[in-house]
């Protein structure tokens, strides 16, 4: 809760303008910033660009200065306040001055992950979020949908509804035995 | 302040999640295995993540230069609004998870309707944090069942928990003043409306997990005027302790 000395504050606008932007699910992104952009990983998934994971929701640029806003995949995500920071230093490395800004709606859903992503996601060994109807059974009545990132069999079971971050749940291959993190499904 | 009633009713929700936030968060390394030491404090993660954006937006209602953290940290006991059910010690791991479960339930059918809130910065949070909270719902929900329906032990400390517990659960829908201020304005959820629905749903998982639901008609009450149980203080000397020993400081 205590703030780090430049921790990014939330965009909390009440006013009919900033609604109209709350409840678009179109990302607004300048073509010239995406190649610096993709480059920003999230911290805790080195593997994984902000882009890809779909946090972005608009970057312009505006004279000098490049706004974005980004959007939180958990509202306590620890790692937002690191991908604004590697935002700004990206940008800055580019040649441009920026403001962060972090909005809640529309909230961050895992259909915001883009097949390259998913496909980063599985290769760094952690299986990507299935559809949401999927989901509940896989969590609650110990269906075999979730498909080991090792060794691709289904034959997989729930561990812990919670693993090593809030995005991530515990499941273990009942193949090849290796333990392995489900990224969560969130709509 | 122009806008107290609103202050006051984004602190009737916020307080909540801040110290339940707290109490499953010192459950850090003391968790009764890694898996649900993990899943408190990442519970506990979700919740300082929804108060964040509560006390940002509080803090501008208020206009002044508080911040989220001032109102985190450096308020006095008896100017927490949070229900006395959320401030209960974490006495073991039944009573844990029945006092998750007592109030996830709430939690979940409230955000339902805060999401309706012509507030939109309230609806932009309820909506962000519905997704979590359910999530929060099938986990506690699931723990009452393995432990209601488990072994004649098990199954004794849940009912325990939950006939201790239950004292706690009425006043979840008592009207404050903000609330019925902010009803009329169409920002605020009637949490009178919840109540019916609400011991229903319990009651149908209580009824799965071969647990009894208790007859008791006298519940207490208090937090939500600021009046708490002995427990609070003991927490909130724990929460505050940095600031008030380090005034100021940051990460």
């Amino acid at each position: 809760m205590v703030s780090r000395t430049n921790k990014i504050e939330c965009h909390l606008e009440s006013s009919r303008e900033v609604s109209i932007i709350m409840t678009t699910t179109e990302q607004n992104i300048d073509e010239i910033l995406i190649p610096i952009l993709e480059k920003v990983s999230d911290p805790e998934i080195p593997v994984l660009s902000i882009m890809d994971m779909g946090v972005v929701r608009t970057a312009v640029i505006e004279k000098d200065m490049v706004k974005i806003q980004i959007t939180p995949t958990y509202s306590g995500c620890p790692a937002m306040d690191v991908i604004g920071d590697d935002i700004k230093s990206a940008l800055k490395a580019a040649g441009y001055d920026s403001e962060i800004e972090l909005i809640l709606a529309p909230a961050w859903t895992t259909d915001w992950i883009t097949p390259r992503g998913r496909k980063a996601l599985e290769d760094y060994g952690i299986a990507a979020p299935l559809n949401a109807e999927a989901d509940i059974s896989v969590l609650l009545e110990g269906k075999r949908l979730v498909k080991c990132p090792q060794c691709g069999s289904t034959n997989t079971r729930l561990v812990s509804q919670f693993g090593s971050t809030a995005c991530k749940a515990q499941f273990q291959c009942d193949d090849c035995q290796e333990p392995f993190d489900y990224f969560k499904c969130l709509k | 302040m122009k806008n107290k009633n609103l202050y006051n009713y984004i602190l009737g929700i916020a307080d909540n999640s801040l110290i339940l936030g707290q109490r499953l968060g010192s459950l850090t390394g003391h968790g009764p295995s890694l898996e649900t030491d993990i899943a408190c404090t990442n519970m506990s993660l979700d919740l300082f993540g929804q108060v964040r954006s509560y006390y940002q937006y509080a803090a501008k209602i208020a206009g002044d230069n508080r911040t989220e953290d001032d109102i985190a940290m450096l308020r006095k006991e008896r100017e927490y609004v949070n229900v006395l059910l959320v401030e209960q010690p974490n006495t073991d791991f039944a009573y844990t998870m029945a006092r998750q479960f007592l109030f996830d339930v709430y939690h979940l059918s409230f955000l339902q309707e805060l999401q309706k809130s012509k507030d939109l910065t309230l609806s932009a949070i309820a909506n962000k944090s519905i997704k979590e909270v359910s999530y929060h719902l099938r986990f506690s929900s699931d723990w009452i069942k393995r432990l209601g329906d488990g072994t004649a032990v098990s199954h004794q400390k849940m009912q325990d928990a939950i006939d201790g517990l239950w004292t706690y659960t009425d006043e979840l829908f008592h009207q404050t003043e903000a609330d019925k201020a902010m009803v009329a304005e169409g920002i605020g959820v009637d949490v009178t409306l919840l109540k019916e629905a609400y011991y229903e749903k319990v009651k149908a998982i209580l009824d799965e997990s071969t647990l009894q639901t208790p007859e008791s008609k006298w519940f207490q009450k208090g937090g939500k005027e600021g009046v708490h149980t002995e427990h609070l203080g003991y927490l909130l000397a724990e929460l505050q302790y940095m600031q008030r020993a380090y005034p100021n400081m940051e990460w």
